[in-house]
Parts: structure tokens; C-alpha cells; sequence
């Protein structure tokens, strides 16, 4: 058999389009040949390089839960010459899809835990990967706790499935918008996440806390774990270097010896301090 | 792995056998004032007087601009044409320099690393290493302290040392190099028993590799990288000649319906080389940049491929527009 | 030297400078140094080997920072100093320029106005290479020009040494890199190799002060500073440039006149 090229993707039919928010939308994609469809697997956390034939490849990772068969999505905001590509294209288009790349979310070593989940912004799909997976499989876990904050009602993606988890009794569900953001019929908290989190205090106790956002939350939120007792083993988080290739070899993505496309995207706050915080 | 003797008739008669078996030969060749790989069809267009190509050999397996597959829209659908591996010719790389021949390893490290890489490896594939030791160094080389040496076989398929006769000692090392002997078997005569120690440069070592490894590991902060990489003016001369940089960019070349998807050698100098489109650009200065050349060549890639990411062949140092000279800062920096 | 290496010593040690580019021996050839303290200053030389165009770190941030700084210019340096200076890119405050005249006195220009009255003693010469270049060139019709730099252009890997090392180039994102539209396309290949000089060339029109660094700098020996040499040369009449002083009038492709003769512009 001749060598698999790495880089020819394989060839998706846009299912589904999500308008979520002003320039987000979600894609749902499904395999064009059914023998690729049927081999493919992927677990939460990984990622892929998404084609618009005439535009390039774009990173996004995958968020859809793996529970979920026979598809996968991507939520993606329109900010570059390759996202617009994607952007313009109408349901039932083709485009292109590498992947899965990178490591995992360990939720087999979860089981028996509670999780709280904190993500601000567009950086809520690649949490409700692993929302998913675990409501998916609820009873391998204890509480879970979702704290999502956006800068206005109107940039809060999801917002059927936000109103789903507000709904579900197995679920405590905490959505804020930035001061000033808030509308009229607002029935969420107002201000920044990591207040959020400190104001909520999920319990530390058998916990693991996953947090996506922009770098400026993230870093106001490691503190505020810290004062709720979560060790560093306890938190994990997702990294976003530009990349290029995804798979270790153009040399881009990394910080210090690791490479986000390999090594991550996920890692745990202890791991995270073994790297230089300048390099991401 | 044999050793035979081959006269310089017999090296002439021999290179126009390769010629005429159909494979391409590439050879340095002298051209506008540069000495650099080039097609060649006979030996006596070969390069004599020079110390190094001003480029590598890396290009003849690592284009610096090469189709990764193409496409074609229609009708809503989209048609994938697969690089073809049949397309790469079976291609001789005569006179690469030892230090040229140690980059294939770090270079194939980086391409094949836990996925492996259908492009380069089909080039090297159908690539035959012909190397010639050294004789002649000059004070950019320091191949001897990177694990190398003027006489080092590691990459080549044969390796000749030439003779003050003009012949050469011819160190048969592969299948590869056997099958291209094997097209004039004739020209080669048993070993005369000449000492290829002889015939080569004395290049004392300059650092230890491990002192240097031992340094960098804590030299992250330094201040080092800032003081050396003042004068840097961030271009990407010093990775693009080297015969081990692999860094790349994918970029999209289209025509109407059709396209194709482009890999193309990129360098972790330049200053847009990490920027997100956010505008968020963690290597944001110069000396993060020099920092990352020298630590990946010389931290990262032995600890995670097992490999030293630099040969000691002196290319960026010469090609350097404000000379950056790497052996001077790898020194200064083993002996900190 | 001596001079030289005092002078800087005593700007460095008084405060009148925070930072003094300058050249040091390099291991080939002189390169550039950067003295922060006197000590360093006795590492200065300056003489015909130092080729390097220093007016190209004194436009980036991360080297200068707001302090005052000081350099030392070669005539080729002292106009790319003016040029950048009519580009708004420098201000008087903050530059001190030192050079050494050809009776090996050591000279300060506080103003550009004192550079401008010094570089105009001088006329832009050729160097016999370029001369020899240019002439070739400028022999060849329009196919065999084409033939000529398309050919040496299938050299250029892209490297953008010759960018880099330009002080006009100083564009924090080059048009090579702007992707929304495409302008050039940024793999190395005959073509695209093409529109990248071209563009490069047309960037530089009425501004390139001819002082060959960028083909000083290429690693594989393109002669591109001729292009913009040789379009300096053919503009200079059309446009009114003076070749080897700054466009004051502003640069060819950026501006424009109400009273142009040409049609299309208005
Ligand atoms: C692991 C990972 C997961 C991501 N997940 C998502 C997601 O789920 N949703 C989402 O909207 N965005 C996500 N991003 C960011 C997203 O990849 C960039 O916003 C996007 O690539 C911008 O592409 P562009 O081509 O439109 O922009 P342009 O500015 O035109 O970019 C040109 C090229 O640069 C590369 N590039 C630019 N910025 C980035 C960046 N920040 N990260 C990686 N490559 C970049 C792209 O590969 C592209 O080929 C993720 C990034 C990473 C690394
Ligand atoms: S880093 Fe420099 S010396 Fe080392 S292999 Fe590359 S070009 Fe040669
Ligand atoms: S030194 Fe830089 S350009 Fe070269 S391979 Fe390493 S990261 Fe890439
Ligand atoms: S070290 Fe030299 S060749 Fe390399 S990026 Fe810096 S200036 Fe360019
Ligand atoms: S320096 Fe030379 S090789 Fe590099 S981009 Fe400029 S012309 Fe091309
Ligand atoms: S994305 Fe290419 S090495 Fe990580």
C-alpha cells in the first residue's frame, strides 16, 4: 500500500450551519466517503485543519462530542483570509477536514469526579467537546458545573444548548456577560468570569476544573482555583499557538520543547508549568 | 560496506555512466560568483575550488516550494489530486560535503516524526548520496564538535576521498550506493590500503555538545539571547541555507475552479513566523527568535528526536548580512 | 578611532545617549555593535569596511526604546538617515549622528538640516559591479532584460534578507504578507518571485537611497539593489528627484497632484 499523504484532507460535506453569534458560526461536517467516515474516530480535546479550497487551512478543534457518531463540528469566528473563506460557504458545500491531531481531555481518569467548566467567549467549543462527552456519559461523574461568561448576550455561542444544560436538573449551569453587556430581559450574572467562578466556589474536593478562554481570564482564573483549593493537577486548560501543519513538523507551535499540535492542545496547570508562559 | 579504489579516468567514465542511466545529477557548480547544486552532465562541470556550497543540498529532497496535492471544484464537489510519488526522479546528489550528508538524518527527524512524511520521503527514496570527505575547512566549519567530521559517512550512500592522484578512495556504504557502482562495475579496483585519515583536514573540535546541551537546558532566561541577537535583523538567510532547517508555511495557490495546496519553507526569524491572527504574537522579539533557533537545534531537537538539529556546516554563519556567526555564540555560550 | 571611541564613551557616560550603534570586527567582516556602556565603546571601529546601513535598526522599537541614541553613519547611512527623516520615522531629539569625514575627523550632525548640507558634497557613486551590471543591462532589449533578472530571480529563496536589511523597509507587515487580498504570492517560484521584486521595486521608487544593502545582503547574489538603482535613475528626471537625496516631494507611488498630467489619477 503507498504511503497516506498526511496532509490531503479528507473531503466533508457541510451538513449543518449554526449562525451562533455576529461571525461565529457552527458546521457540521460529515465524511463524503463512508469507508473514511467509518474508521474515523477522535476523542475531546483534539483538534483539526479545516480546508477552504481556495482560501487554505484554518486550526479549530473538533466541537462535537465523540459520543456523537457520524459527524463532527467546528465553531469558528470569521477573522482571516481563510475563516472568511470557510464563512462563505452554504450548506452542502465541500471542504476539507486533517485530523484528529493532538492529545486528549483523560476523562477515563475522571470517572468518579465532579467537573466545573469555565470558558469565556469563542472559546466555549473546544469545552463543549467534553461538556458533551460527559453529560453523554453523566453517571461516570459526580456534580458538574458549567461557568460561561461572554462580553454581550449577543456573543454568547450555543445558546439552545446553554439554555438545554440551564434546564437539565443534573447540571448547574452559570452564564454572565461583561458589565454593560447585559440586555433588558438579562437573567444571567453580570461581570468577569473569574468573579464568576469566585462568587459560585464550586467545591475542590475530588474536582477537576477545565478552563478555555482568552489568556487574560485565564490568567485571573488560576488564582481564584488556587484560593478554592484546586491543585495544580487539578486544572486543565487548552492552548492556542498558530499552527500550520498540526502534526509536529513545520516547526511552529511550540513552547519550549513541547509542541501544542502533539503534545497538546491539552495540559493539565502542572505540566503547564514546566514551559516558558512567554512562548503561548 | 566495501572499500575500492576508482582512478580519476575511472571516476570520469563512471559519472557519464550515471548520466547516461537516465538519473538526474545534481553537483556544485560554480555560477554568478556563488558555488551552488545544480544539474550537471558531466564531471569536469563540477566545481573544484571552493569550500562550501552557499546553499545545501536540502532542497534537491525538501523543495523550497512543492505541490502537496491539487484540486479541482465542480459542480459543488471537490476533485483531490494525490502528490504523485512516481513524479520525484531517481536523482544523484554528487559532491555533497559530509556535513551537507548529516543533515538528511536531523531533516528526515523532524519530516517523519511519529507520522511520516509522503513528500520528502519519496524524494529521499530516490535519492543517491555521493559524498567527497573534506580537505580543506575554513573557520566557519566546526563539523567536529556537532558529532561530525571531514571524513563522516552518516547520509552518504558512497563516500569518496580524493588521492593526490586525482583518484579517490571510494567507501561503497549502501544498497544504494552498490546499485549505482553496479553501473560500471568496472572502474573500481580493490582497495590500494591508502589511509583516508590522510587526505583529510585537521579540524580540532571547538565546544563539547554536551556542556552546550547542559547549559542551554537552564539558559531559557538568559539574558544571552538578547545581547547576541542584538544586530539580528530577522530575515530568514541563516535557516534556508541550512541543511537542517524543515520549518514550513501551507499557503494555497488557486485558479479559478482549480488549486493546489503549496508547502513552502518558512523561518522561525522572522518576525510574523508565530503571530496569530489576533494580533497576539507570543515570539514578539528578535532575541525570543535567535533563542528559538538555538534552542531547537541544539536542546529540542536531541532531547525529542534524538538528533542534533546542526551539522557544523558554517552555511548560516556565511550567509549571515550582519554576521551572526553560530559557532562564535555556541562557544560563548559553553563557555559561560 | 581613538576619537571616536572617546566621544562615544563620554555620550554614553554622561547620559546624552542610552544606546551608540555602532561597528565591531566581526569574524568576516566588521559588523554592527551595540554599546550601551563605555566599556563596550572600545570595541568601535569605523572605516570602508563597514559596510552595514545602521539606519536600519534606528527605526525599531525594541532596540531604541524612547531614549536618545546615537549612531555612527557611513555617507550611505547618512542618507538613508534624511530619507526616514522625510518619512516622519526619526525625529532630531532623539538621534545623534557621528561620522567620520575624509580626513578622518570626527564628526556630530544635531540636525538633519547639518546632514543634508554634509551628504550633498557628495555625489551618488557606482560601484564598478554595478556599473558593470547596469551597463549589461541597460544594453539588453526588453526579452533579454526579462530573460536576464527572470534568471535571477529563480535564484531567490525568499529569505527577505534584502527587506531586512533595508532601512525603508520598515513596514511592521510587509504587502508580502498581507493575505486579505493575496497581493503576492509568498512561495519562492520564478513568478511569484517576480511580483514580490516588483512590488518591492515599486515600494521603493523615489525612495530607495541607493545604498545597496539589500543586494549587499542577499545570500545568493542577486543584484536587486540595481533595480531600484537603475528606476531611481530613470525617475530621477520625470519626477525630479535628486539621486542621493531625499524625496522631499514625497515618494512616487504614495503621492499624487492635483495638477498631474496624467488623466487616470484624478
Ligand atoms: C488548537 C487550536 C484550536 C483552535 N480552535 C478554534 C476554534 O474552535 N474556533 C475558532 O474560531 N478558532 C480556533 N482557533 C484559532 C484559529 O485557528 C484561528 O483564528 C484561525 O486559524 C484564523 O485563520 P484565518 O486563516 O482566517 O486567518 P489568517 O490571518 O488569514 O491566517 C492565515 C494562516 O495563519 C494561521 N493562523 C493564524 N492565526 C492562527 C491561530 N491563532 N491559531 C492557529 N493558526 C493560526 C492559519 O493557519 C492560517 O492558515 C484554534 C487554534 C488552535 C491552535
Ligand atoms: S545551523 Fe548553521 S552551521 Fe548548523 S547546520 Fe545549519 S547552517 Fe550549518
Ligand atoms: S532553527 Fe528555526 S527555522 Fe530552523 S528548523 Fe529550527 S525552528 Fe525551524
Ligand atoms: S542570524 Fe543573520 S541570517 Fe539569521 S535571521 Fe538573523 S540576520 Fe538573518
Ligand atoms: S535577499 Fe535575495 S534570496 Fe532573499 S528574498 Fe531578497 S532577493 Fe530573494
Ligand atoms: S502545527 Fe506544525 S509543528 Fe505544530
Amino acid at each position: 500500500m503507498s504511503e497516506k499523504n498526511i496532509y490531503l484532507p479528507y473531503l466533508m460535506t457541510i451538513d449543518k450551519v449554526t449562525k451562533e453569534a455576529p461571525g461565529v458560526k457552527t458546521y457540521r461536517l460529515k465524511f463524503q466517503d463512508e469507508a473514511e467516515a467509518a474508521a474515523f474516530d477522535f476523542k475531546a480535546g483534539q483538534f483539526g485543519e479545516y480546508s477552504a479550497f481556495g482560501e487554505g487551512e484554518s486550526t479549530f478543534c473538533i466541537a462535537s462530542s465523540p459520543t456523537r457518531k457520524g459527524y463532527i463540528e467546528c465553531t469558528f469566528r470569521d477573522t482571516g483570509r481563510v475563516t472568511s473563506g470557510l464563512a462563505s460557504l452554504e450548506e452542502g458545500s465541500t471542504m476539507g477536514f486533517r485530523g484528529p491531531y493532538g492529545n486528549v481531555f483523560p476523562m477515563d481518569e475522571w470517572k468518579g469526579k465532579s467537573l466545573v467548566f469555565i470558558a469565556g467567549g469563542i472559546a466555549l467549543p473546544p469545552m463543549r467537546c467534553v461538556i458533551w462527552n460527559a453529560l453523554d456519559l453523566r453517571e461516570n461523574f459526580k456534580d458538574i458545573t458549567i461557568v460561561y461568561g461572554a462580553k454581550s448576550v449577543n456573543d454568547l455561542v450555543y445558546k439552545s444548548e446553554l439554555k438545554e444544560w440551564t434546564d437539565r436538573p443534573d447540571v448547574k449551569m452559570v452564564t454572565t456577560v461583561d458589565p454593560g453587556g447585559e440586555t433588558a430581559d438579562w437573567k444571567g450574572e453580570i461581570g468577569f468570569v473569574p468573579a464568576i467562578v469566585e462568587k459560585v466556589a464550586p467545591s475542590s474536593e475530588n474536582t477537576i476544573a477545565i478552563v478555555c478562554g482568552p489568556p487574560i481570564m485565564i490568567k485571573y482564573t488560576f488564582p481564584v482555583l488556587e484560593k478554592l483549593g484546586f491543585k495544580d493537577d487539578q486544572i486543565y486548560t487548552t492552548l492556542e499557538n498558530r499552527m500550520k501543519c498540526g502534526v509536529g513538523k513545520c516547526g511552529r507551535c511550540n513552547v519550549g520543547k513541547l509542541y501544542i499540535c502533539k503534545d497538546g492542545p491539552v495540559f493539565s496547570r502542572e505540566e503547564l508549568n514546566l514551559i516558558p508562559a512567554e512562548e503561548y | 560496506m566495501e572499500t575500492k579504489y576508482i582512478n580519476i579516468s575511472g571516476l570520469e567514465q563512471w559519472f557519464d555512466a550515471i548520466s547516461a542511466s537516465g538519473k538526474r545529477i545534481y553537483a556544485p557548480v560554480s555560477a554568478r560568483g556563488q558555488v551552488d547544486f545544480m544539474p550537471v552532465k558531466h564531471l569536469n562541470e563540477v566545481a573544484k575550488e571552493y569550500i562550501q556550497t552557499t546553499q545545501s543540498v536540502k532542497a534537491s529532497v525538501y523543495p523550497k516550494a512543492e505541490v502537496l496535492f491539487s484540486y479541482e471544484k465542480v459542480h459543488g464537489k471537490v476533485n483531490l489530486t494525490d502528490f504523485d510519488p512516481e513524479s520525484v526522479s531517481e536523482t544523484v546528489l554528487w559532491k555533497v560535503h559530509p556535513c551537507d550528508a548529516a543533515g538528511f538524518k536531523p531533516l528526515s527527524a523532524i519530516f517523519n516524526w511519529d507520522t511520516t512524511d509522503k513528500l520528502i520521503n519519496a524524494h529521499l527514496l530516490k535519492t543517491t548520496v555521493v559524498s567527497y570527505s573534506c580537505a580543506t575547512a575554513d573557520e566557519s566549519c566546526f563539523c567536529t564538535s556537532v558529532n561530525g567530521s571531514p571524513g563522516n559517512v552518516s547520509g552518504s550512500d558512497i563516500q569518496l576521498t580524493i588521492l593526490s592522484d586525482g583518484g579517490a578512495i571510494a567507501e561503497i556504504l549502501t544498497a544504494k550506493g552498490e546499485a549505482l557502482v553496479a553501473l560500471l562495475p568496472g572502474v573500481f579496483e580493490a582497495d590500494r590500503g591508502d589511509k583516508k585519515e590522510k587526505y583529510l583536514v585537521d579540524l580540532p573540535a571547538k565546544f563539547s555538545l554536551e556542556e552546550v546541551n547542559a547549559k542551554l537546558n537552564k539558559a531559557f532566561n538568559s539574558t544571552v539571547w538578547k545581547e547576541q541577537s542584538e544586530r539580528c535583523i530577522g530575515c530568514g538567510a541563516c535557516a534556508f541555507v541550512c541543511p537542517t532547517c524543515a520549518c514550513f508555511d501551507i499557503q494555497e495557490d488557486t485558479h479559478g475552479s482549480k488549486g493546489r495546496r503549496i508547502r513552502c519553507w518558512d523561518a522561525c526569524g522572522f518576525a510574523l513566523f508565530t503571530m496569530h491572527t489576533s494580533g497576539h504574537n507570543p515570539r514578539e522579539h528578535q532575541s525570543q527568535r535567535w533563542r528559538q533557533r538555538i534552542l531547537h537545534k541544539f536542546s529540542y531537537m536531541p532531547e525529542r528526536l534524538s538528533v542534533v538539529g546542526c551539522t557544523g556546516c558554517g552555511r548560516c554563519s556565511r550567509a549571515c548580512p550582519v554576521d551572526m556567526n553560530i559557532l562564535e555564540h555556541i562557544t560563548s555560550i559553553a563557555e559561560q | 578611532m581613538e576619537k571616536l571611541r572617546g566621544r562615544a564613551a563620554a555620550l554614553l557616560a554622561d547620559g546624552s545617549v542610552a544606546l551608540i550603534i555602532g561597528y565591531e570586527e566581526g569574524t568576516k567582516r566588521p559588523r554592527p555593535l551595540f554599546c550601551r556602556n563605555s566599556e563596550s565603546t572600545k570595541k568601535l571601529i569605523f572605516d570602508s569596511r563597514c559596510i552595514n546601513n545602521l539606519a536600519v535598526y534606528i527605526t525599531k522599537k525594541e532596540l531604541v526604546g524612547k531614549d536618545r541614541i546615537a549612531v555612527t553613519a557611513s555617507i550611505s547611512t547618512l542618507r538613508s538617515i534624511l530619507q526616514l527623516y522625510v518619512e516622519n520615522q526619526l525625529s532630531e531629539e532623539k538621534l545623534l549622528v557621528l561620522t567620520v569625514d575624509l580626513n578622518g575627523e570626527l564628526r556630530e550632525f544635531v540636525t538633519f538640516d547639518e546632514i543634508s548640507a554634509y551628504v550633498a558634497q557628495f555625489e551618488l557613486k557606482r560601484g564598478e559591479r554595478e556599473q558593470e551590471i547596469l551597463s549589461k543591462i541597460e544594453g539588453m532589449n526588453r526579452e533579454e532584460r526579462w530573460k536576464f533578472w527572470l534568471g535571477e530571480m529563480s535564484h531567490c529563496f525568499k529569505c527577505y534578507a534584502c527587506r531586512s536589511a533595508c532601512p525603508l523597509c520598515y513596514c511592521s507587515k510587509c504587502v508580502v504578507e498581507v493575505n486579505r487580498p493575496q497581493w503576492i504570492n509568498p512561495w519562492p517560484a520564478p513568478l511569484a518571485n517576480m511580483e514580490w521584486h516588483i512590488n518591492r521595486a515599486m515600494h521603493m521608487v523615489g525612495r530607495c537611497t541607493a545604498c545597496g544593502a539589500c543586494g549587499d545582503a542577499c545570500p545568493v547574489g542577486i543584484p536587486i539593489d540595481l533595480i531600484t538603482r537603475k528606476m531611481m535613475k530613470d525617475m530621477a528626471p520625470e519626477f525630479g528627484y535628486i539621486p542621493g537625496q531625499p524625496a522631499k516631494q514625497g515618494n512616487a507611488l504614495s503621492s499624487w497632484k492635483l495638477d498631474d498630467r496624467e488623466q487616470f489619477i484624478r
